[in-house]
């Protein structure tokens, strides 16, 4: 079991470095830097820069060094110092305006990963037990459905009826008065109080693959020797279901979590857009039209290693749960 | 889903039929499928000539006829006794005389009949030849008719969701067979050669899957000049959407291939000496085809969505281009859609579109493998 996990957490290494040029090399792509940016909105505004002064800039930015040399600069400086660069456009080290943000994101894929768990896992066990019943059907319907909106458009029509029906206004994660005040149980409360709504948006769109998963493992284990060899032994209905067929159902339930994450958190991204949420996403957007690359660079390099993160956690669970997989 | 097997209901027919045979009966039982089927190949028709179904040219701009809500369209008329007829009352427009704010009325004493295959703007049939014949064209050409009601510029959303069928159906089909082509090259060479490549390939598609796709996308789309352009904004979108796709397809790739690697066929084949892009296209590909063909139905309508968020979020296809994403950014407020729901409408498409395609994938997956009923 440590040999696997060891093994897992070495191929975390490769995977980051991975992504962490991928993440620059992203930030890079666009022609032009910040400067030609900052100097186009300075034009705009009838302000002229000469030559020199856009030199001078890009000098003290760096971005007058090939591109290898900015990456292993910017990569060491968040290895040791945990500094992801100067954002430009808000003139202010990148990491001080990270951090709750990502926080933010971080509660609300795990919210909206455990409201998926908690709606997949009943409805699919429910579907296999009384396959081709008026539920399991209305179920299917139901996943279909869920597979063919896109979130965003899901929480346009919610914010429409919270808006004209109940005349709410359903954006943000946080009520007015708390918004910049420091944290306290209020804002916690005030928190769940809104979370509920993206959750909600996010979790319609996840658990629809995940009930399908969930119903086809069980109805490959409910036909099974064993499970008849339980109900003649006089257990209960539901106690044999629990007891058996569900756990080792439960399997492939704990390997989605790695392709869940990243879904979960690109669904995010959008609805966090449209809804206007304090999370990553609505400052990636910002930092990417702006051209602002540090910013935007830390964000994907985030967002992306906390998927792998999930993908680690998920191999490792299941490792822990199937004897087979850490033998291997 | 009926368990009886195809081979027992047709023991003579089933014998000699080809693959494809089975697949096609084993689909046809599959009502919900067939239905989308239907649904979806009637989409794509539109997408096809979206001229011929448009009512209203999808690029004028009417200033009259801002947010000009929907108009009911008529099959019967009941004002003098019963006859058929297709019309629609025209809307009157005044203004409220506090807020100045446009107020539409229909104008029940006046009837616009509509006529069938009649003649409207002109539009060009695949780049091929010009025509202005539409399937249903207004007989008033100052008082069009707007199923779907107008936008914010007064242009008809209905003819605007048909002409951006075109593009939002396309993208998926162009995308979904750039990833098979990445998709069964990489899995395909993963699959078949095994071992240090195998191995190598499969810590690469691991790692493509466990990306996240959308800030990706928005990161490389963010790279594209928006000067651009609209067709090679188009492909540079398809492109973009690949990137991350492939890896789907060619992890079912490769694990149909290492399953087919160990069969007898292809070890008499290889003993037999034949090539080995012959044993991959001749005797290899045919086998699994069905599963990949599957496979790819499944993955166009992800694209679809992809496109769709893309084009929402300001970073996919812009304005001049119509696609359905790029209608929904019109829905983007909530001050414009309070006052137009109808806005909402490309979405409706949306998800019929996807549904469909879902459907009809996962249709053609359960029939995809007649021998295994």
């Amino acid at each position: 079991m440590l040999k696997f996990v060891i093994k897992r957490l070495f191929w975390m290494i490769p995977s980051l470095f991975a992504v962490s040029f991928l993440a620059f090399v992203l930030i890079q792509l666009p022609p032009g830097d910040f400067v030609t940016t900052y100097i186009a909105t300075l034009a705009s505004s009838n302000e002229v820069v000469d030559q020199n002064t856009a030199a001078q800039l890009r000098e003290r930015f760096g971005l007058d060094q090939p591109m290898l040399v900015q990456y292993l600069k910017w990569i060491w400086g968040i290895v040791t110092r945990g500094d992801f660069g100067l954002s430009f456009e808000w003139q202010q080290p990148v990491s001080g305006l990270i951090w709750e943000r990502m926080a933010l994101t971080l509660v609300l894929a795990l919210a909206s990963l455990i409201a998926t768990w908690a709606l997949a896992l009943p409805i699919g066990v429910y579907s296999a037990v009384k396959k081709y019943s008026i539920g399991d059907y209305a179920f299917t319907a139901f996943t279909f459905f869920g597979l063919s909106i896109p979130s965003f458009l899901l929480a346009l029509v919610l914010m429409y009826v919270a808006a004209v029906e109940f005349g709410q206004d359903v954006g943000g994660l946080f009520s007015s008065q708390y918004e910049t005040a420091p944290w306290s149980i209020g804002k916690m409360y005030d928190l769940l109080t809104h979370l509920w709504l993206p959750v909600a948006i996010l979790a319609v769109s996840s658990t629809a693959s995940l009930i399908r998963v969930m119903r086809a493992n069980m109805l490959d284990e409910l036909p099974k020797p064993y499970v008849t060899t339980a109900r003649a032994k006089g257990l209960s209905e539901f106690r044999l279901l629990v007891k058996y067929p569900l756990r080792i159902a439960l399997n492939p339930f704990i390997s989605t979590i790695a392709w869940l994450l990243p879904n979960l958190i690109s669904g995010s991204v959008v609805v966090a857009i449209v809804l206007n949420l304090p999370t990553a996403a609505p400052l990636l957007l910002q930092s990417l039209m702006a051209q602002d690359m540090y910013l935007a660079g830390a964000f994907v390099l985030l967002i992306c290693a906390l998927t792998l993160i999930g993908s680690l956690i998920s191999d490792i669970l299941l490792a822990l749960v199937d004897p087979r997989i850490r033998l291997e | 889903m009926v368990d009886v097997s195809i081979a027992t209901l047709r023991p003579d027919r089933a014998a000699v039929a080809s693959q494809w045979q089975l697949i096609w009966w084993a689909f046809k039982r599959h009502r919900l499928a067939m239905a989308a089927l239907f649904v979806t190949l009637a989409m794509y028709i539109v997408a096809l000539v979206p001229g011929f179904f448009a009512i209203n040219d999808p690029i004028a701009q009417n200033a009259r006829a801002t947010f000009h809500p929907p108009q009911a369209v008529h099959f019967f008329d009941t004002s003098d006794g019963f006859d058929f007829g297709l019309y629609y009352h025209p809307m009157r427009l005044t203004r409220d005389p506090n807020t100045l704010a446009a107020i539409f009325i229909e104008d029940t004493s006046k009837k616009v009949p509509i006529q069938l295959f009649g003649r409207g703007f002109s539009y060009s049939v695949l780049g091929l030849f010009e025509t202005d014949i539409h399937l249903i064209a207004s007989t008033d050409k100052t008082r069009p008719l707007f199923l779907f009601g107008a936008d914010r510029l007064g242009r008809d959303v209905y003819s605007r969701v048909v002409q951006g069928a075109q593009v939002s159906l396309s993208i998926g089909l162009v995308g979904v067979f750039l990833s098979l082509f990445l998709g069964i090259v990489l899995g395909g060479i993963s699959g078949y050669y095994g071992g240090r490549i195998d191995f190598v390939m499969q810590r690469v598609i691991d790692f493509v899957l466990s990306l996240p796709t959308i800030p990706i996308w928005l990161a490389l789309a963010a790279a594209l000049p928006q000067g651009w352009p609209a067709t090679l904004q188009y492909m540079m979108i398809t492109i973009i959407l690949s990137f991350t796709g492939w890896a789907q397809l060619a992890r079912v790739v490769r694990g149909r291939f290492l399953s087919l690697r160990t069969e007898e066929f292809v070890a008499a084949a290889r003993l037999d000496g034949v090539s080995e892009g012959r044993i991959i296209f001749r005797h290899m590909l045919p086998s699994f085809s069905s599963h990949i063909i599957a496979s790819m139905t499944l993955a166009v309508p992800a694209m679809i969505l992809a496109e769709t968020s893309l084009s929402f979020l300001g970073l996919g296809l812009q304005p001049p281009t119509i696609s359905w994403g790029v209608l929904l950014r019109e829905a983007q407020n909530i001050r414009s859609i309070a006052t137009a729901p109808w806005l909402f409408l490309p979405g409706l498409a949306v998800v019929i579109a996807v549904m469909a395609l879902n459907l009809f994938g996962d249709g053609l997956r359960d029939a995809a493998d007649p021998y295994n009923k």
